[in-house]
């Protein structure tokens, strides 16, 4: 039994992380609307609190207030489970990822880390797999051949990226020799794993991309297409929460991408964890100016690239790699 | 309660699972779910093999359970399709129902 | 202590693989065995397994009963009505009598006997130090090389006979 003083570190690890969390949630919708109307050249919310950066309490309390309707031939228990399922599964991959180095705080050193577990890297891919319940059921408890057309293919399009996802960190994991997130971060104390795997990036860039439905890859759920997808049958709070899911995956696949590829924490001078939040938010910029410039792809040209193009390069990259690795 | 648990709770466990997938198979019409009952067989059998794996201090259990699992999911692939076929033939997937070769 | 963990864990897996046999919504029975291999992936971990069990959630949990449900979602198969209004009790009876026998057979068989078998070396302290994923990976491309790539002209397999079953 370890002692007590374990248990309340922990705790206070997810009380922080969990919250930070959800505030960066809220924060980087704002971020998005401020950034999309830079770039469409206005100004985006500015009315509540200065520079809007009251909107997203503004979002909330709307979202609470709103009508919760369920539709009456709803399959009420997977109407109910399937957006706690999506919101649960984007906040969880968060315990294994490393914030930052060693900190000493009331005379007792503590990893930035929830929980250092030797198949981190693996854990995070099963949670993501996990999420495509959340709306796969959606799409099904909705009762309506829309949602559930547009579920099916959001479904479709995850588990079909979600491979070369998979295959493109296969070549960190030969560098690294290990799949616990902490030590891919440790092996990258020389070099980062961008300079090492540039293409291994670029693919994991893209695949990110299109698990969290984000523009380009969004037609499953687009507004102006198959009526919102999977979520059209949903209000109020459901609504937010699937809402909170997809940003949450966000900020969870940009988290990855810096772990893996971008050092992590490491960095010069300045303290560990502000490293990490900047390169997180470097991501979350680039999502977000990807989406207000690219077009959306055809359901066809999506799953058309994911599989004839993105998993033979992911597996060539593999290959290489390997080679690389073997006669090093 | 205190100790470790011993091997037989693992083996009872994994005897029920497999008792309860033969039941699913035996009873149920619908040949979806008669898959998953196959499905559970094959679960059970996974927790002896892990069970053992540990007990016996050898890893050909996990490595056996790792193809298990492969040929599992290869054999789901195929069974799906094959139900899928029949549907679009029969418009139903009620075992009763697909006797054409019933002499 | 172990058994604070095993006895939940062991509680779910028996309730929800029930749950797989009984219910009569085929959606239900399959979220029912997602939760059976939720159970067991903890089971997994409690036998330090590490490996198996995430594989378990990934490859059974997230990609196998996913294709379950898009088969189920696809095909539309309505409510099974339950056995005793297909009057059915000649083959239930005879079903859960025969089940009965092969449970008390194995729960006589295991609780008779103290495992013989022979003992390995991959003791818990070596797969601990080494790392459980790196033994797995050592073994299968050394001692077990040939059922490996056995296993992806299977998966070859299987793929090219989905093509072709499933078009029209």
């Amino acid at each position: 039994m370890p002692e007590p003083a374990f248990f309340v570190v922990m705790v206070a690890k997810i009380v922080v992380v969990f919250g930070l969390m959800v505030l960066s949630v809220a924060y980087v919708t704002w971020l998005e609307r401020k950034v999309i109307g830079d770039i469409q050249v206005r100004l985006g919310p500015m009315r509540v609190g200065p520079h809007g950066l009251l909107q997203p309490f503004a979002d909330v309390i709307k979202l609470m207030f709103k009508e919760d309707i369920v539709p009456q031939a709803a399959d009420r228990a997977i109407y109910f489970l399937a957006p706690t399922l999506a919101l649960i599964t984007a906040f969880i991959s968060f315990a294994v990822i490393p914030f930052g180095d060693r900190v000493r705080l009331f005379g007792r050193t503590i990893d930035l880390v929830i929980t250092d577990v030797n198949i981190g890297l693996l854990y995070v891919f099963g949670v993501a797999s996990l999420g495509i319940y959340g709306i796969v059921l959606g799409g099904w408890a909705s009762n309506n051949k829309y949602a559930l057309l547009g579920g099916l293919r959001s479904a479709a399009q995850m588990i079909s990226y979600e491979l070369s996802l998979g295959l493109s960190v296969v070549g960190v994991v030969m560098l690294s020799r290990s799949l616990s997130l902490v030590d891919i971060v440790n092996a990258q104390s020389r070099a980062w794993f961008i300079v090492l795997q540039p293409i291994g990036f670029l693919i994991f860039l893209i695949c990110a991309i299109a698990e969290t439905n984000r523009a380009p890859f969004d037609l499953p759920e687009a507004e102006t297409e198959l009526v919102a997808g999977f979520h059209v049958e949903y209000s109020s709070m459901k609504f937010a929460m699937y809402f909170m899911a997809e940003y949450a995956n966000m900020i969870t696949v940009s988290a990855m991408a810096t772990t893996l590829f971008l050092g992590g924490w490491r960095g010069p001078l300045l303290p560990p964890v502000f490293w990490f939040v900047l390169k997180l938010f470097l991501f979350i910029f680039l999502f977000i100016w990807i989406r207000a410039t690219l077009p959306r792809f055809r359901y066809d040209q999506l799953m058309r690239f994911g599989w004839k193009v993105l998993l033979p390069v992911a597996l060539a990259n593999t290959m290489v790699t390997a080679a690389f690795v073997a006669l090093r | 309660m205190t100790g470790t648990v011993p091997l037989n709770a693992y083996l009872i466990l994994s005897a029920a699972l497999f008792a309860i997938g033969v039941i699913g198979v035996l009873i149920r019409r619908n040949a979806l779910i008669i898959f998953m009952a196959i499905e559970l067989m094959l679960n059970a059998v996974n927790l002896s093999f892990v069970a053992f794996s540990r007990f016996l201090a050898s890893m050909d259990g996990q490595i056996i359970v790792f193809f298990v699992m492969a040929v599992a999911a290869a054999e789901v692939a195929l069974g799906l399709a094959i139900i899928i076929a029949l549907y679009r033939n029969k418009e139903s997937v009620n075992v009763d129902e697909i006797n054409l070769l019933r002499g | 202590m172990e058994w604070l963990v095993f006895a939940p864990l062991a509680a779910m897996a028996l309730a929800t693989a029930l749950l797989v046999v009984i219910l009569r919504n085929p959606i239900y029975c399959a979220l029912s065995l997602v939760g059976t291999f939720f159970a067991l992936s903890g089971l997994y971990l409690l036998l330090q397994a590490q490996f198996i069990a995430v594989v378990q959630v990934i490859v059974y949990a997230g990609a196998i009963m996913v294709l379950f449900l898009f088969v189920i979602m696809l095909l539309d198969v309505g409510h099974e009505p339950p056995p005793w209004l297909r009057r059915d009790a000649p083959r239930l009876a005879l079903g859960i009598g025969l089940v009965a026998l092969l449970l008390l057979e194995l729960a006589v068989a295991i609780g008779s006997k103290v495992s013989h078998g022979v003992r390995g070396s991959y003791t818990s302290e070596l797969v601990n130090a080494v790392g459980n994923t790196q033994l797995i990976g050592r073994l299968l491309f050394t001692d077990f090389v040939i059922p490996f790539e056995i296993t992806s002209v299977i998966l070859l397999i299987a793929i090219v006979g989905v093509m072709v079953l499933a078009r029209r």
